[in-house]
């Protein structure tokens, strides 16, 4: 596959802002290490050629900054975004809920070969790492202690993006390089594993995951389908807030209906599982609701096409009972 | 010598329009159903967020079961369509992270259906009596 470069992604930029189809553009701009690039909005080619990046650590989903960026006041023409396969399926799904003005949008494809995470760079390599080379396929690390070391891109990527899902983009007004096909994943695997545990080995499996939660709302913050202004976990009245956990279960209740806010609506972007400090799965919960949609419901992918009527939002007169759904064989 | 029995605490979310009056017809035609059960009266089965299921276990229920109108009866045409998605997914999401699967239930009863009522609630609490206590969905801060 045509490999994207910055330079390529600049050129376009600047060609955008020049004829005036753009005014700003959303990018990933460099951090205080090689590995933690953070998103930003550049309204000049002159700091976008100064911090802009593009590597194996661009995988923020730009697709809920629209929702900020189109709603602003007294900023003419239209945002520049750059998206990724995966970026374009929350893009849809945002439109699907009529949640940014398409017309003050002008979004880019841009193939993608998949992310790499640092923590799984970290786990090798270990701490003090320098800088980091990502120009070509064998990444090279350079740490404190221990010199140069190449590792391979396919051993460290993320993992929504070893599971790929699709490389097809599905939309865009213009698109760099090929487009990509669906790919056949075996994203549920995991889920399935956990399925076929005894219901204790889930329950030993996820107190172990989710204690370890600090309720940072990362995942919350950063999802693409999370967009209500007002959250149901900002209540003071919980009774809950501001006192130390007893036991873990509020951490539970948060990622049940986190995950089920977002159910028939997340797109499996994997954000979630990217910002989590704690390296909490959390892909395992939404895909679990992904996979049960899937086979209650017949197959859907959300952010595939706009205007698509999520499974929640709908019914047919069969649909099975409750009782049926946590008593099934083959789920 | 008195003997400290346990009796379990039920939430019931029962529909205005069937269940509710379901319910009412198991009282008059005295039908006998635990004490343990408190019934809550919403608008329509579907008026049930996930979120009310979640915070009464959190505050100590040890088994929650939502009642409404059969498919099809709904007074609002489709609400009970919907329920029976949503709490599809969660139960199953619930069974997925090792919670007792007989703690939630969802019952169809219309405002006929008092002995249909009586008996639901007599084998829910059974069921959760055998479960005995809910220590897995419990949040020790809310309780009272």
């Amino acid at each position: 596959m045509q490999k994207i470069t910055r330079d390529a992604l600049i050129e376009k930029a600047q060609t955008l802002l020049d004829s005036g189809v753009v005014t700003r553009v959303l990018g990933w701009k460099k951090g205080d290490f090689d590995y933690d690039v953070t998103p930003a909005l550049f309204t000049d080619i002159e700091s976008m050629k100064k911090d802009f990046v593009f590597g194996d650590f661009c995988g923020a989903n730009f697709s809920k900054y629209l929702l900020k960026e189109t709603k602003k006041i007294g900023v003419e023409g239209k945002v520049l975004v750059f998206l990724k396969s995966c970026d374009t399926y929350s893009f849809n799904q945002l439109l699907t809920e009529h949640r940014f003005d398409r017309e003050k949008v002008y979004a880019v494809g841009i193939p993608c070969d998949g992310m790499v995470d640092v923590n799984k760079i970290k786990a090798i390599v270990g701490d003090g790492i320098v800088s980091i080379d990502d120009s070509a396929e064998v990444i090279k690390v350079e740490t404190l202690y221990d010199g140069v070391k190449e590792l391979n891109k396919a051993d460290i990527l993320l993992e929504r993006c070893a599971n790929c899902k699709s490389r097809k983009h599905v939309a865009y007004d213009e698109l760099m390089g090929e487009d990509g096909e669906v790919i056949d994943s075996n994203r549920f695997d995991e889920v399935e594993k956990l399925e076929k545990m005894s219901a204790d080995e889930r329950f030993a499996f996820w107190q172990n995951e989710l204690s370890r939660c600090i309720r940072c709302n990362a995942c919350r913050d950063v999802c693409p389908a999370c967009t209500c202004e007002k959250c149901v976990f900002n209540n003071p009245n919980s009774g809950v807030e501001n006192k130390a956990a007893a036991n873990s279960f509020e951490e539970q209740m948060f990622h049940i209906i986190r995950a089920f806010h977002v159910a028939g609506r997340c797109t499996d972007c994997g954000e979630c599982s990217r910002v989590c400090p704690q390296h909490i799965p959390l892909h395992l919960l939404n895909r679990k609701f992904i996979k049960d949609i899937n086979s209650f419901y017949g197959d859907y992918q959300a952010g595939e096409t706009v205007g698509s009527r999520a499974p929640l939002t709908n019914f047919t007169k069969e649909d099975l009972e409750p009782s049926e759904a946590v008593n099934r064989e083959d789920k | 010598m008195q003997v400290n029995e346990y009796k379990p605490k039920i939430v019931a979310f029962c529909c205005n329009w069937c269940s509710y009056a379901g319910a009412d017809l198991a009282g008059s035609n005295r039908l006998s159903y635990p004490a343990e059960v408190k019934v809550i009266r919403v608008p329509c089965s579907c008026r049930v967020n996930p979120m009310f299921i979640l915070r009464a276990f959190q505050r100590g229920a040890d088994g929650v079961i939502l009642c409404g109108c059969h498919p099809g009866d709904c007074h609002y045409t489709s609400g009970n369509y919907y329920t029976r998605r949503r709490m599809a997914l969660l139960f199953s999401m619930l069974d997925y992270l090792g919670i007792e699967k007989e703690r939630t239930r969802v019952e169809w009863v219309s405002a006929a259906e008092g002995a249909k009522f009586a008996a639901t609630m007599n084998d829910f609490v059974q069921t959760v009596t055998a479960l005995g206590e809910n220590k897995r969905l419990e949040d020790l801060r809310c309780k009272k």
